[in-house]
């Protein structure tokens, strides 16, 4: 059971924050993402996840408690059928906070909360990808040329940093190696 | 009520306020455009966080 959330209400009273967390709630659904302060988004999340779990299991007793929330019946069902079944297979963490830093104004500090749109686990193919193509590569160039190829590389790296400096520091090891 | 019984001295009043200071922001460099950012934060300059594009740019 989530611990109660203690300290003041958003917004000052109780009834003020759920009206406050249910516009939030709301305006996500509809936008995919919206920007509103960190404090706001942080207690926005849960709330929020809870809702789209109501969606995955999509039944009329769990709309019916997703619209006591959600009040917009076209958001709810745009909740229902188009926003849960892109989440079947998640098991959670439905939502991402980005930080954007202070609000020019009032210093707030503030963020971004999308719903996650990625597929599960796309990380771990960019990862092995660029050791793969950099392998042969190596393999082919005689010593002799890679040290010209290694200096091109070097003013191309702010544009595009990881790959090059990873096939970078792999080129320079392996002339330590052959040297 | 109690009051204070003299005028502080303008050395102490300075004194007092010299220890009023503002701390210099954390920065960070950006891992996508090198310019400096805030840690834990999205770019300012090119808006991505860990490579992800979450805003526009403002600048």
């Amino acid at each position: 059971m989530p611990k109660p959330t203690k300290g003041a209400r958003l917004g000052g009273s109780p009834a003020h924050e759920r009206l406050i967390l249910a516009n939030l709630a709301t305006q996500l659904f509809q936008h995919g993402r919206i920007r509103t302060t960190e404090a706001k988004a942080k207690r926005l999340r849960p709330l929020a996840e809870r809702l789209i779990t109501k969606a995955k299991r999509g039944d009329i007793h769990n709309r019916r408690q997703v619209l006591t929330v959600v009040r917009d019946k076209g958001v709810v069902h745009h909740l229902f059928t188009e926003i849960a079944p892109t989440f079947a297979e998640r098991p959670g963490g439905y939502t991402r906070i980005t930080k954007v830093g202070p609000r020019k104004g009032d210093n707030a500090p503030m963020a971004v909360i999308e719903l996650v749109t990625e597929q599960l686990n796309p990380v771990r193919v960019s990862r092995t990808a660029p050791a793969a193509q950099t392998a042969p590569a190596a393999e082919t160039a005689p010593a002799v040329e890679e040290t010209p190829a290694a200096e091109a590389e070097a003013p191309e790296a702010p544009e595009a940093p990881a790959t090059t400096e990873a096939e970078a520091s792999e080129s320079t090891d392996e002339k330590k190696d052959e040297a | 009520m109690a009051v204070p019984k003299r005028k502080m001295s303008r050395s102490n009043t300075r004194a007092r306020r010299s220890q009023w200071k503002a701390a210099a922001v954390a920065l960070v460099s950006c891992p996508q455009c090198r310019s400096p950012k805030r840690p834990h934060v999205a770019c300012p300059t090119c808006g991505t966080y860990n490579r992800r594009q979450v805003i526009e740019p403002s600048a």
